[in-house]
Parts: C-alpha cells; sequence; structure tokens
C-alpha cells in the first residue's frame, strides 16, 4: 500500500479497545463516508485539523494519541 | 467506492469517448477532402453535445445505483475535486495562449477551434485521471 502522508494514526487500534466501532459507524459520528475513514487508516488521506479532532474526540483521547507526523512517535 | 469517485470515473470515459468518435469523424471527412475544408463543425457541436448530456445522465445513473451509504460528499470528496480542478486547468490557459497565438497569426478557424476543443477535453482528462489516481492512491 503506498503510503501517500507523514502522518500516521492508531485508529485502527484505538476502534478495536473502544468495542470494536465500526469504521461505518466511525464515519457516520463525524460526518464523512466510510471511504475517508479507510483512507485515513491507510495513510492515504491526511483529514483536516477539524476532522482529525473530531476523530480523537470520538475516542475521547488528546490529538497526539490518535495522529503523529513523521518520526513524532515513540 | 463512493459516488463522487464513480462520477470521476465516468467522466473520464464520456470525454475520452466523445473526442474520440469526433476524431474519427473528422479524420474520415479529411480522407477525401483537405482538413482544414473538413465541415468540422456538426461533429463537434454534437461531440461537445452529447458529452455534457452524457455526463448528466450518468450522474444521475449512478446516483440511482449506488448504496445510500455511499452517496454523501464529504470534506475528502471536496478536497480531491478542487485538486483536480487545478490541475485540469492548466490545459485551459494552455489552450487559451494557443488559440490566441492562432488568431494573431490569422490562422483557418479550423485549427482555432480543435486546439481549444483538444485543450478542454486534455483538461477534462487530466482532471479526471487526477481525481481517480488520488481517490486510489491518496494524497
Amino acid at each position: 500500500m503506498v503510503k501517500a502522508t507523514s502522518v500516521t494514526n492508531n485508529i485502527r487500534a484505538l476502534r478495536a479497545a473502544n468495542g470494536d466501532i465500526t469504521q461505518a459507524s466511525l464515519a457516520e459520528r463525524i460526518g464523512v463516508t466510510r471511504q475517508t475513514i479507510i483512507a485515513i487508516e491507510q495513510g492515504r488521506y491526511s483529514p483536516s485539523l477539524e476532522v482529525a479532532f473530531q476523530i480523537a474526540h470520538v475516542f475521547g483521547v488528546p490529538l497526539d494519541d490518535v495522529f503523529h507526523y513523521g518520526g513524532s512517535h515513540s | 467506492m463512493t459516488l463522487e469517485e464513480r462520477r470521476s470515473w465516468a467522466f473520464l470515459a464520456v470525454a475520452v469517448v466523445a473526442y474520440g468518435v469526433y476524431l474519427a469523424t473528422v479524420l474520415a471527412r479529411a480522407a477525401s477532402a483537405p482538413l482544414v475544408d473538413v465541415d468540422y463543425v456538426p461533429a463537434m457541436l454534437w461531440s461537445i453535445g452529447s458529452s455534457i448530456v452524457a455526463g448528466i445522465v450518468l450522474g444521475i445513473v449512478l446516483g440511482i445505483f449506488t448504496p445510500r451509504r455511499d452517496q454523501p460528499k464529504d470534506v475528502r470528496d471536496r478536497d480531491i475535486a478542487r485538486l483536480g480542478e487545478r490541475v485540469g486547468q492548466s490545459f485551459l490557459v494552455v489552450g487559451g495562449v494557443a488559440a490566441l497565438l492562432l488568431s494573431i497569426t490569422e490562422a483557418p478557424y479550423f485549427y482555432i477551434a480543435n486546439v481549444v476543443y483538444l485543450c478542454f477535453v486534455l483538461s477534462a482528462v487530466l482532471g479526471s485521471v487526477t481525481r481517480v489516481v488520488v481517490y486510489r492512491r491518496g494524497f
């Protein structure tokens, strides 16, 4: 899979840790399509700041716990 | 596949087919007459008109047959549409400049009309290809 962005994320793990939230359910809660969640998870699309905050809000964690840029993830 | 991605594929196909038919028609007529004397106007108008109608009809048909969950247009679709338009616009500028130069040099109408139409098509094709590639590979 081509990585089109330097932004990585933990969305898949967070979905699993929060009662196996489906991609469709997460998409519905933040008002985007399921394909957009898939693209974000796979690193094919860098979400807007607003969408990034909305995703973090759904999981109840800070933005840093969801998204990481370049080598910032330890 | 979202509705917008399906529409990008459809517009790409319509642009290529419509121009391909036009080109084949004009070249077939050019076999028996010089290129600049070919009566290209009816074929061009039919090509442009039918591609507009086909684009609208295909958009409606795709809207009917795309599952409801894949129909909403979201922020990613808008980002991709903007990128496609920006990339496609480069050919509109090229077409405008080419038509200007041909007019200044008093080239036959045939060449002026066809360079503008070609650049319209290339703009649509490049914009659609950009959208399709970005949908598939990301950005």
